[in-house]
């Protein structure tokens, strides 16, 4: 058995898949699928997270800051009508001052508000830092709300870029990764094709700072090219070294 | 346009077309409700089933819920109908169908020679009126039996599709999850492993490890990868030891279109996957994955109700032979099936259409985190679909895709289906077993000890040692 256990122990190192698993008859035994139950648990919960409000506000001052909601009205709404979640309710859109700006951060909760409550602030603050010249819209903070609802923020704004953080959808290693979006030009209608995507940042992933730098080149390079998306992944020099992503639904 | 009606308790329903009616009368589901194509009330959705019943089945044949001149999908579907094996049913309506397909006459020689007399809608009209109990019953008798170097589909059998992904396809990692599920004895479908990144060097480096672990221990199965069929095919022009060509597919021109592929690539990566002559069994090297709500994500559903575009995908893959298909049923996300219940239903339907039209039709039994379901509601599905019949269940380690992140189900799972119901892995994966002592006296799969030969082989240093 401590052959075995000392194996699995060396193949382990090469996956985070849960290989070398013991049994219990058929069934994996009682330790591995309370493990598995907790990891799920998480992922469900994370789900059912809110925007921070409060805390995001406290932690992005001296920024202004203006909250909106997408037409879902609730979360079982949100996940069933993804339409919804990319359109914004009107009655919160007079609030938006309109621009022009050079880019709009959107914190929006997705699919794991946790996410961006732990990430936003920091994120936001350290892309500010390398983009000293620009100038930013308030902060709009997204509630029930799809990466696309940026498209009309972005346009209602007039701001060149609209930049969106969002809670990735949840997985059982990572159930609190955020997302960023970026898009050029941001008009309804825009497809995922038209985005650039920096993902999976969170503590044991790609952390604020490291997100920031490279979404800083990126928004500098799509204001400097006029776009985003395709073209735009294909021109950065080390796209891959980046980790930057053609966009992807959330 | 005719339209179609009943009469519920004095309130009279109409339909505008067979599309509308055979949408309103499907099981609820958050797809259809998204499209915008369910029906009003629980009295409307039974007030199309009483009209759907009463359709003959011949109108199937004038009334095309895609236009011919617009979809090739259509036009194969019509092209293709085998109106001789249509006359034994000819003079049915669906009701009639539906009633036939559960008597004792329907046995598995009656069905297989009226398979190529329905069509896809004709199918998926019948599922609508079929409780869950009636989708396993009728799939259960049918018979579909493919080969390549391991046969699949006999009766008795399950066979299962071992998926060894890694987040960023490093070779250590998949090999790991490859022994992993071989020592439960999971893999005689396919070895098939979906890649994190599409390029074709990637996938022949992949192709070229799993057809070493392959033949190193002369192991009775196929391997995949399962990149875009214009990839295999790349890789099949430079030699690329490639056994099946998979392709994600869906029910109508404009969503093959989204994947990428229309029938013309499909036909072109079959005839060269034909040309290698790879199969010692069979012949059949195609393998597709499809699912409810594939069409309408591409905005490419035509009005139609997502179970019913899905029977059509099955239409494109009968037309290549495949050696297996599988619907990936909880994977697209809870837009298009919400909770447990309507992936289990789904589920069911898909294996059901897919088995009557002659697909050799498995399942990824499985959900996303954000889906109302658990493991509890995967257990129901892959145990119903084990009587039911299907061809094949995908496995991976401890239910948990570290890639594609959802849960499918486990190698653990492979072996609770194989004892609580006495299925049993393709006969020459089985001699595998026998060979490999890998089976204890009652046919079983033996836990593993450092005697187990494919892990004494890697104690030896033959699989892990990790080069560079």
């Amino acid at each position: 058995m401590a052959v075995e256990r000392n194996l699995w122990a060396s193949l382990r190192a090469t996956t985070i898949a849960r290989v070398g698993l013991g049994r219990a008859g058929d069934a994996p035994p009682l330790g591995d699928l309370l493990t598995f139950q907790l990891a799920h648990a998480r992922a469900r919960d994370a789900v059912g997270t809110t925007l921070d409000v409060a805390r995001l506000t406290a932690e992005l001052q001296p920024l202004h800051v203006r909250q909106v909601s997408s037409l879902a009205r609730d979360r079982i709404q949100y996940l069933r009508r993804p339409d919804l979640g990319r359109q914004l309710d009107r009655s919160w859109a007079d609030d938006l001052s309109r621009g022009p700006f050079d880019a709009v951060f959107v914190v929006a909760d997705g699919l794991s508000a946790k996410a961006v409550n732990d990430n936003a602030a920091a994120f936001i603050s350290a892309c500010m830092d390398r983009l000293a010249s620009w100038r930013f819209a308030p902060i709009v903070l997204a509630q029930q709300a799809r990466v696309a609802i940026g498209d009309e923020i972005g346009s209602r704004l007039e701001a060149s870029l609209a930049v969106v953080l969002i809670g990735e959808r949840p997985g059982l290693s990572v159930p609190h990764s955020m997302g960023v979006y970026i898009t050029y030009n941001p008009q309804p209608g825009r497809t995922d094709a038209q985005r650039n995507c920096i993902s999976n940042i969170h503590a044991d992933g790609l952390n604020p700072e490291q997100a920031a730098q490279k979404a800083a080149w990126l928004m500098s390079e799509a204001l400097a090219r006029k776009l985003t998306g395709v073209d735009l992944k294909d021109a950065a020099p080390d796209a891959g070294g980046l980790g930057i992503e053609k966009g992807g639904e959330s | 346009m005719s339209g179609y009606s009943s009469s519920v308790n004095g309130t009279r329903y109409t339909f505008e077309d067979l599309r509308s009616l055979l949408a309103a009368a499907s099981p609820r589901r958050s797809g259809d409700e998204l499209a915008g194509v369910a029906a009003q009330s629980e009295e409307h959705r039974i007030a199309a089933r009483f009209a759907l019943a009463d359709v003959p089945l011949k109108q199937f044949l004038s009334e095309c819920l895609v236009p011919y001149e617009a979809d090739e999908v259509t036009r194969l579907i019509v092209d293709t109908h085998d109106s001789a094996a249509f006359r034994k049913v000819a003079h049915m309506t669906v009701g009639d169908l539906r009633d036939w397909l559960l008597g004792y006459e329907a046995d598995a020689e009656a069905l297989r020679a009226l398979s190529p007399g329905l069509t896809p809608e004709m199918v998926a009209a019948t599922c609508k009126l079929m409780r869950n109990q009636d989708l396993i019953a009728v799939a259960r008798k049918c018979r579909v039996v493919t080969g390549f170097r391991s046969t699949l589909g006999l009766a008795g059998r399950l066979s299962s599709r071992l998926q060894p992904n890694h987040p960023t396809d490093d070779l250590h990692g998949i090999a790991v999850s490859t022994l992993d599920g071989l020592l439960y004895g999971a893999g005689d479908a396919v070895i098939g492993v979906n890649p994190a990144t599409d390029s074709l060097a990637n996938c022949i480096d992949m192709l070229r490890m799993l057809d070493a672990v392959r033949e190193k221990y002369d192991i009775p199965t196929q391997t995949c990868v399962l990149a875009h069929v214009t990839t295999a095919i790349a890789a099949m022009e430079r030699g690329a030891p490639t056994d099946l060509v998979f392709q994600s597919v869906a029910g109508t021109e404009a969503a093959n279109a989204s994947f990428g592929v229309n029938l013309g690539i499909l036909r072109e990566a079959y005839e060269a996957s034909q040309s290698l002559r790879r199969g010692t069994v069979g012949s059949n090297t195609m393998y597709f994955e499809t699912g409810q709500g594939a069409a309408l994500s591409a905005n490419a559903h035509h009005g139609m109700d997502q179970q019913t575009a899905e029977a059509r995908a099955y239409a494109v893959a009968r037309a290549f032979k495949p050696l297996i298909v599988n619907s990936v049923v909880g994977f697209i996300g809870p837009e298009y099936l919400y909770d447990g219940k309507q992936i289990i239903r789904a589920g069911l339907e898909d294996h059901y259409c897919g088995k009557l039209l002659g697909v050799p039709m498995g399942c990824d039994v499985c959900y996303t985190n954000h889906a109302d379901a658990d493991q509890d509601d995967m257990d129901t599905l892959m145990t119903l679909l084990t009587v039911a019949g299907m061809t094949f269940i995908i496995t991976v380690p401890g239910s948990d895709d570290v890639m594609l992140n959802y849960q499918s189900a486990s190698f653990h799972d492979l072996l609770y289906l194989r004892s609580a119901l006495n299925v049993r892995a393709a006969p020459e994966f089985e001699a595998w077993l026998e060979r490999m002592q890998m089976k204890d006296a009652q046919g079983r799969v033996r836990p593993v000890t450092s005697q187990t030969p494919l892990l004494a082989g890697i104690v030896a240093g033959e699989m892990t040692s990790r080069g560079g």
